[in-house]
């Protein structure tokens, strides 16, 4: 038989699998169905499932004598997140994951505009390269890298030595707070390596959304008589905002329950993540664990209502 | 008269492309001038010449007198309307209007009176609260018109505005563009690629061809003294003929021109000028049939007769006859 007929109506070609293509085609729903159970049964079970286990443990306390877990509901735990010592790891946090994300932003919006605006052929996927090769090596290793980079006798101190600017970082280093004995083991070291770390994430949902911003809504901005500062208040950063703060989620959130970066470069100080790690395994306080775990969840909650009140989405 | 927009020699390439070629043109304050070419003309480079989107390779530009090279377009009092509109989608269509006021420093007040009633102008009064999503093709054309207008631009400066619109509404439209140049006085200069909406409403035309003008003027002698081949086959669609048909016809050996409507069917009597030759095809208009005869050497020529003529049979031999001063010798060489 010859692939061509005269037939109008083509014959079902023999097999299970045709005569399944049929049916799906007939009953799209189902499909659908069967693509979607996998997935939705993995997070609505797993992933929502231990999320409210731990919720449901936060709510629990701890006997102090016995260190064992009281199951009877109380808010006790959440009232030890005040306590002045456990609410200085959420303040320390939440600054830390603020200044991390801004300074994000502020890197991330000239690259990403000029790989959107810009960069044509080779110099776009050099720029996708660029961005996204720092994603394919270890978390560990480019921490450890950064540790080296930043100890006193490493590659930053001696460029600023060799540029004569060593009073700069040392003035740095004697400063309150942000300084230390060396950047590895300050909170400036923390910040600068958490920038580092998550960039990708901020740079690549802003490029993302000033790719689709037309090029002639700049145009238009410019003919009306927008010079180009007003052209990037009033068109470019309100439509570039929903992918700002998508990135923005990133960098904050990561920031926010990461427990690697503190404690191998900055000072001995505890971040949320941190404050996660200890007390769920050397404490065994579960309870309280799961109550730090629940502060960056509302954190974002907040966030994410504020940026969507403030009309972040109406450009979507 | 003064001179709104000037070209001088003015030329702008793109590497080895050169998209503006040399070109020279004064347009008039108050005129509405058409630029008309097929796409890649360079009509819209020089659009965008204007505006201080490009800048020329070569050449000079003034508007109004003083000197555009290097002055960028928030400081040209020339606004666009854009092919595709380029609203604003995050801004209410009040503040899309009222945009080019806003960023001027004009009071909040004032400027969301004044896009009210550019609104109104364009007969959408009271859809200022929506946003640019929610309206049809013909609407944002019309907001895009206000947004441009609200701010009295010297020169307003149209890229194909009506191209994405049908065409009952495009006839509308360029009624409406006809009506509101007249009665703002402000210099219109429209690029389109549709000779019909050219030859409409425009005081003068340029027709571009690789990046070049082929012809400058009104509306009448552009159709009726086409001056190259291009123009007489690029607007409406001209009889071209060559220069060995018409030495024939007994006149010097040019290429010449013959508007199809210019034809009649049947043997010319008085001065009038007869070619023969085999019907080949007739294209039913409405109003009129479209006759296409091939005469010797293969030339074919189309005539436009009235639909109340009976068409002769296809393949017969057929005589059609103009007047003498209807074919139009160009300036081409032979």
């Amino acid at each position: 038989m010859s692939a061509i007929t005269d037939n109008s109506i083509l014959e079902s070609r023999p097999g299970t699998l045709s005569r399944l293509s049929d049916f799906f085609w007939r009953n799209p729903k189902i499909l659908l169905f069967l693509m979607l159970a996998p997935p939705l049964l993995w997070l609505g079970i797993v992933y929502l499932g231990s999320l409210f286990a731990l919720l449901l443990q936060s709510f629990f306390s701890i006997d102090e004598y016995s260190g064992l877990i009281n199951y009877e509901f109380t808010l006790d735990t959440y009232r030890q997140l005040l306590i002045p010592s456990n609410f200085d790891i959420i303040l320390r946090t939440v600054v830390m994951a603020a200044l991390v994300t801004l300074a994000s932003a502020l890197i991330a919006f000239p690259i990403a505009y000029y790989a959107a605006r810009y960069a044509r052929g080779k110099w776009k996927a050099l720029f996708y390269l660029g961005v996204m090769l720092p994603l394919w090596s270890s978390y560990l290793v480019k921490i450890y890298a950064w540790k080296l980079i930043l100890a006193k006798e490493g590659i930053l101190t001696w460029i600023f030595a060799k540029l004569h600017l060593t009073w700069l970082l040392d003035g740095w280093l004697s400063l309150p707070i942000v300084g230390g004995n060396s950047l590895s083991i300050s909170y400036t070291g923390t910040f600068i390596v958490f920038v580092y770390v998550w960039m990708p994430f901020m740079i690549l949902p802003i490029q993302a959304a000033l790719e689709r911003v037309p090029g002639n809504l700049i145009e238009a901005s410019a003919d009306l008589g927008g010079h180009p500062a007003q052209t990037f208040r009033y068109v470019l950063f309100p439509l570039a905002l929903p992918g700002i703060i998508a990135g923005s989620i990133f960098t904050f959130s990561l920031t926010l329950g990461d427990y690697i970066i503190p404690q191998i470069i900055g000072s001995s100080r505890l971040f949320i993540g941190q404050a996660v790690y200890a007390q769920q395994g050397t404490a065994g306080n579960i309870p309280l664990a799961a109550a730090f775990t629940v502060v960056p969840i509302v954190i974002m909650g907040l966030y994410l209502w504020m940026a969507k009140k403030q009309g972040a989405f109406d450009a979507l | 008269m003064t001179t709104a927009v000037l070209f001088d020699k003015v030329s702008r390439h793109f590497g080895a492309v050169r998209a503006v070629d040399g070109v020279d043109l004064a347009i008039t304050e108050g005129e509405f001038f058409a630029m008309l070419g097929p796409s890649g003309s360079g009509k819209t480079t020089c659009l965008r010449l204007m505006a201080g989107f490009e800048q020329p390779t070569d050449g000079h530009i003034e508007i109004f007198g003083e000197t555009a090279e290097g002055v960028p377009p928030y400081r040209r009092n020339v606004n666009t309307v854009f092919q595709d509109y380029a609203l604003f989608p995050h801004l209410s269509i009040l503040e899309n209007v009222a945009y080019g006021l806003m960023v001027k420093g004009v009071a909040r007040e004032e400027r969301l009176k004044a896009a009210e009633a550019a609104l109104a102008m364009v007969k959408l009064p009271g859809y200022g609260t929506r946003r640019p999503g929610q309206l049809s093709g013909g609407q944002r054309q019309r907001v895009a018109l206000a947004r441009a207008l609200v701010n009295r631009p010297r020169v307003l400066l149209l890229d194909e505005p009506l191209g994405a619109l049908d065409l009952k509404l495009r006839e509308q439209m360029q009624e409406e563009l006809k009506t509101l140049q007249k009665s703002l006085g402000i210099t219109f200069v429209f690029v389109t690629h549709d000779q019909g909406e050219a030859l409409s409403m425009a005081d003068r035309i340029a027709v571009f061809n690789d990046g070049k003008i082929q012809q400058l003027g009104t509306p009448e002698e552009v159709y009726k003294r086409p001056q190259t081949r291009f123009v007489a086959d690029f607007v409406g669609s001209s009889n071209v003929l060559s220069p060995i048909f018409v030495k024939r016809l007994g006149y010097p050996a040019r290429y010449a021109s013959l508007r199809p409507e210019a034809l009649s069917l049947g043997e010319g009597t008085g001065g009038r000028k007869n070619v023969t030759g085999r019907l080949v095809a007739t294209n039913f208009l409405g109003a009129s049939n479209r006759l296409t005869i091939e005469a010797d050497e293969g030339t074919r020529i189309a005539a436009m007769v009235p639909a109340s003529i009976a068409v002769p049979e296809q393949g017969s031999g057929v005589t059609l006859s103009f007047a003498a001063e209807d074919l139009h010798l160009m300036d081409d060489a032979a």
